[in-house]
């Protein structure tokens, strides 16, 4: 059989989890939720946009792209769960293309995220965000965004074949937040100290989130440098470069499960 | 042969978990491999299963090279682990149809298929639950079941009853012999002499990565000799001289063991050698502190078999 047509299957069974224990997913869109109002409301009061502009209108992309990065948890997690339990083994012995496994996880993070997203920009429009740019736009910086949670797909799935243990997966959950902070997704990185702003700049997910403030119409509180110049171009090319990197490394560490 | 192996050498580190392993099976039958923890029994099922590569030797398992032909394998066997490999959030009947769809069946031949294993694994009623609510036995045999779904030529059953009660057990044996009266050669894996008795037609005892015996089950009983009868004597009774006594009275050696102060008795038939154990301890007035009857351990057995040949070559 097909790699695709088996991946289809197996995406089919990830999304049933989903209608079966359908309290994973809603506790994560909460979680999402959560961080905005936390943010939109709690802490932006006192939050700045440099080049001006409203908070919630800047925060709203930022939170976008966080959700997509947080998806590295479910996606490890998920992979190590199956390799600890003996199905990777079970799904391995079976005449299926060896990229079945990956494409399973792939398929259904993805229209998972796909529902996340709907969900956070239906609740942004809600407490007032605004789209300002055209339809067309809108829709390159929901790609970019899904396109972005593809690459942190491919280091979720490295991770959990490769570090099946239980703390491989608690090191990606603790990880994620330093990563996703120092980043402008919350604050612009024109307010950081400035070695602290630099890191934050190149980090890929400060691309994805200034590139979704650009195509969404929104103040994106970076006036200079790289990122005020092709924030779309950077959204493009780092999840390209991590994919390239974590996409052969996730296939090697599925084909090294053969020598254990 | 339906499955061959010649010579298979896997090496993890400094551990030899196969050291030229050879298995010849015929189809249709159910072959044991019996083995204590870390025998390296699991290694050849994955070896076999094509799921690990060896370091040397070859394997065919029906009719195809491991290596070189291993998606013709996949095609033609079940592989069911050690841990019961269904997906617990999904149903019992989920599990089935997705299986049957990965081994390439259309959704309407899958769900057929998967109600007439339920049916046939006495599994119809807890069809639509949650795996994860399901006990041991049943999740086995959904297991079984999974392993089943394209009648494979070749199942490879790794302990399939570890860690079950007894009436699982029971269950799980029952699916086995119903797999192998459908014409499925089935390798089963296991730490117990029983089971290897109860369900295979042969047995390859294992031990440090290779073949110890191979042999009928009767024609290893005979082997390794019958029941053990094992007095644990009274701590202020003499060990050898009790021995040389008691072996005297009853007319068969008694083998001490100065670790747990007691003596064994290899018996043919355990009832009636009992006995005259009894009798004799009777005549000479000892109490023992205990009195066992019991079959012969793996221990024993390993012991039994790895030194017969060195013994006949002395």
């Amino acid at each position: 059989m097909t790699a695709v047509r088996a991946g289809w299957i197996l995406t089919q069974r990830n999304l049933a989890h989903w209608a079966r224990q359908p309290w994973t997913p809603i506790f994560g869109l909460m979680f999402s939720i959560m961080l905005l109002l936390v943010f939109g409301f709690l802490f932006g009061g006192a939050i700045s946009v440099p080049g001006g502009g409203d908070y919630i209108t800047f925060l709203l992309p930022g939170m976008l792209a966080l959700s997509m990065m947080f998806g590295v948890e479910s996606t490890a997690t998920a992979m190590a769960g199956d390799a600890r339990k003996g199905i990777t083994d079970r799904f391995r012995s079976l005449p299926i293309g060896s990229a079945s496994v990956a494409l399973g996880r792939v398929g259904a993070d993805l229209a998972n995220s796909a529902v996340e997203l709907l969900v956070l920009i239906g609740g942004g429009l809600l407490i007032g965000w605004q789209i300002t740019s055209d339809p067309a736009s809108a829709a390159l910086a929901v790609l970019l965004l899904l396109f972005f949670r593809f690459s942190m797909l491919w280091i979720g799935i490295f991770v959990g074949l490769a570090f099946r243990g239980e703390g491989a997966t608690m090191a990606v959950q603790v990880l994620v937040w330093p990563i996703g902070f120092l980043s402008t997704a919350i604050v612009s990185a024109e307010t950081m100290p400035g070695w602290l702003g630099a890191i934050a700049a190149w980090n890929p997910l400060s691309a994805t989130a200034t590139a979704a403030r650009e195509l969404f119409g929104n103040p994106t509180g970076i006036t200079e440098g790289p990122l005020a110049d092709s924030a779309v171009w950077l959204a493009i090319g780092w999840p390209l470069l991590l994919t390239a990197v974590f996409l052969p490394l996730s296939a090697r560490a599925y084909r090294r499960l053969r020598s254990g | 042969m339906n499955l061959e192996a010649e010579g298979l050498q896997k090496r993890y580190g400094d551990v030899r978990a196969l050291d030229g392993f050879d298995l010849a099976v015929p189809p249709g039958v159910i072959h044991g491999l019996l083995g204590p923890n870390g025998a390296g029994k699991t290694t050849a099922v994955k070896a076999l299963a094509t799921l690990i590569d060896v370091d040397a030797g070859s394997a065919r398992v029906a009719g195809f090279d491991v290596r070189d032909q291993a998606a013709e394998v996949r095609r033609r066997i079940g592989l069911i682990g050690q841990n019961a490999a269904v997906d617990e959030i999904l149903g019992g009947r989920q599990n089935l149809v997705m299986f049957g769809r990965l081994y390439g069946l259309s959704k309407v031949d899958a769900r057929a298929k998967a109600d007439h294993l339920l049916d046939m694994f006495g599994l119809t009623e807890a069809a639509e639950r949650a795996v994860s609510t399901y006990s041991g036995g049943m999740r086995r045999r959904l297991d079984i079941a999974a392993g089943f779904i394209l009648t494979p030529a070749v199942l490879f059953l790794d302990e399939p009853t570890t860690g079950l009660d007894p009436r699982a057990r029971n269950e799980v044996w029952a699916a086995v012999r119903e797999v192998a009266e459908a014409g499925t050669t089935v390798l089963l894996t296991t730490q117990y002499l029983d089971e290897a008795d109860q369900l295979a037609a042969r047995i390859s005892v294992m031990n440090h990565g290779r073949i110890v015996a191979d042999d009928t089950p009767a024609a290893l009983k005979r082997q390794i000799g019958g029941d053990r009868v094992t007095v644990t004597l009274a701590a202020d009774t003499s060990l050898d001289s009790t021995a040389e006594r008691l072996t005297a009275a009853v007319g068969i050696p008694a083998g001490p063991d100065a670790d747990t102060h007691s003596l064994t008795f290899e018996v043919g038939a355990g009832v009636t050698a009992l006995a005259g154990i009894v009798r004799a301890l009777d005549d000479l007035g000892l109490v023992p502190e205990d009195l066992v009857l019991r079959r012969p351990t793996l221990d024993e057995v390993f012991l039994t078999l790895t030194a017969a040949p060195q013994e006949a070559a002395r």
